[in-house]
């Protein structure tokens, strides 16, 4: 069976509370990862205010429709982004958030790295049809390495976004079971 | 056109308005009863709904809608009646971008095909683009809803998202659409 957890450069691990607010904080001082992130204007939260949140989580408990966890380098082990999956379990889909907080670590195959994992894990461990994802027309990096890892482009919204003055597109991407599969079987290109 | 004195809620058959809290749960609970309304509004799980339960559904939405500051929500009337005969929303909107959703639907089927969407639709997006001053809003379509996809494409809306094989129902995949018209091209047709 397939390692779930483990890929070339990064694995998955849970990560406590005190630790995932503390490595927020200080992703969250960089704006641009905000904005490459997210739709909605850059803000800070305190340390106490996410340490609570993520501890909220876990009193919770685990939901069949949200899974989310934290990612470290195999060489250092330094914690140094995320993903979550939310499930439409009706549809059986899954939508990806995924960041990489620490920029030391862009642009060097980590994200294409986790998006595998992540690929791996909503397919073979959810079982879902389709995964889904939506990101900004000013992510060509994240674009890139989202077609890398099997997702097609499925269409843009048209100037949704404005930062800086600018209009952008959002961009929608998705890929199916069969597709995947397809990709596992050697039709890797 | 954009004179200060439009009213943005009065159609030629039909008026947006408030909830009414007293008469209508009776008859949006007969639309919930009705399961190709609800498949075609919704893509969660259709589902009957007493009159008690859209009771409560709509002192949620009112509470969203002042907590959110995001969503407008109306009910639709025909003039003649004033009876209900649909429901409207702009929501999900992001302030900083200018964008949201729009929504439609007419409940009961002897009130549908007489041109009652086309109407809300006009005002909808009247109120979308001259009085919230969205940039561009979006509508989530599933690829069966030939109606609304007609509807929508009338009014200028461009299919700009196809989302292959998102939904399940009735034992086979479909694709989920979304259609965006921006505030310009608005302008322009309405300046036609």
């Amino acid at each position: 069976m397939r390692d779930l957890f483990r890929g070339e450069l990064v694995r998955i691990t849970s990560e406590e509370p005190e630790a995932r607010a503390k490595v927020e904080v200080f992703w969250q001082r960089d704006t641009e990862f905000h904005r490459l992130a997210d739709a909605d204007p850059t803000r800070m939260e305190s340390e106490k205010k996410l340490r609570e949140w993520f501890e909220k989580q876990n009193e919770n408990g685990f939901k069949p429709e949200r899974y989310s966890f934290a990612v470290r380098t195999l060489a250092e082990d330094q914690h140094i982004g995320f993903f979550v999956l939310w499930l439409d379990l009706i549809h059986n889909e899954a939508w990806v958030g995924i960041g990489i907080g620490d920029r030391e670590f862009w642009g060097k195959g980590y994200g294409t790295d986790m998006m595998k994992l992540c690929l791996q894990y909503a397919f073979t461990e959810l079982n879902v049809h389709r995964v889904s994802l939506g990101l900004h027309e000013y992510n060509p990096r994240a674009l890139r390495s989202y077609e890398k890892a099997g997702f097609r482009l499925e269409g843009r919204t048209r100037k949704d976004l404005n930062r800086e003055g600018k209009r952008y597109d959002s961009l929608w991407m998705g890929i199916l079971h069969d597709e995947w599969m397809q990709m596992q079987n050697g039709d890797q290109q | 056109m954009f004179d200060i004195q439009t009213q943005l809620f009065e159609g030629k058959d039909v008026r947006l308005g408030p909830i009414d809290h007293q008469k209508d749960p009776e008859i949006e609970s007969k639309w919930t009863h009705d399961s190709e309304f609800m498949r075609m509004m919704e893509i969660s799980p259709a589902r009957p709904m007493s009159a008690a339960i859209i009771k409560k559904q709509y002192e949620k939405l009112e509470k969203q809608i002042d907590e959110s500051k995001n969503l407008y929500h109306f009910a639709i009337r025909a003039k003649e009646d004033d009876r209900l005969i649909g429901k409207a929303d702009v929501q999900w909107i992001e302030w900083t971008n200018g964008n949201g959703w729009i929504q439609l639907g007419i409940g009961s089927a002897e009130d549908r095909r007489k041109g009652y969407g086309s109407q809300v639709l006009r005002m909808l997006t009247r109120f979308a683009f001259a009085e919230l001053n969205l940039f561009r809003v979006s509508a989530r379509i599933p690829e069966y809803n030939e109606a609304a996809i007609a509807l929508f494409k009338k009014f200028g809306f461009e299919e700009e998202v196809r989302r292959r094989q998102a939904l399940d129902r009735d034992g086979r995949r479909w694709d989920l659409l979304v259609f965006g018209l921006l505030n310009s091209d608005w302008q322009n047709r309405a300046g036609a």
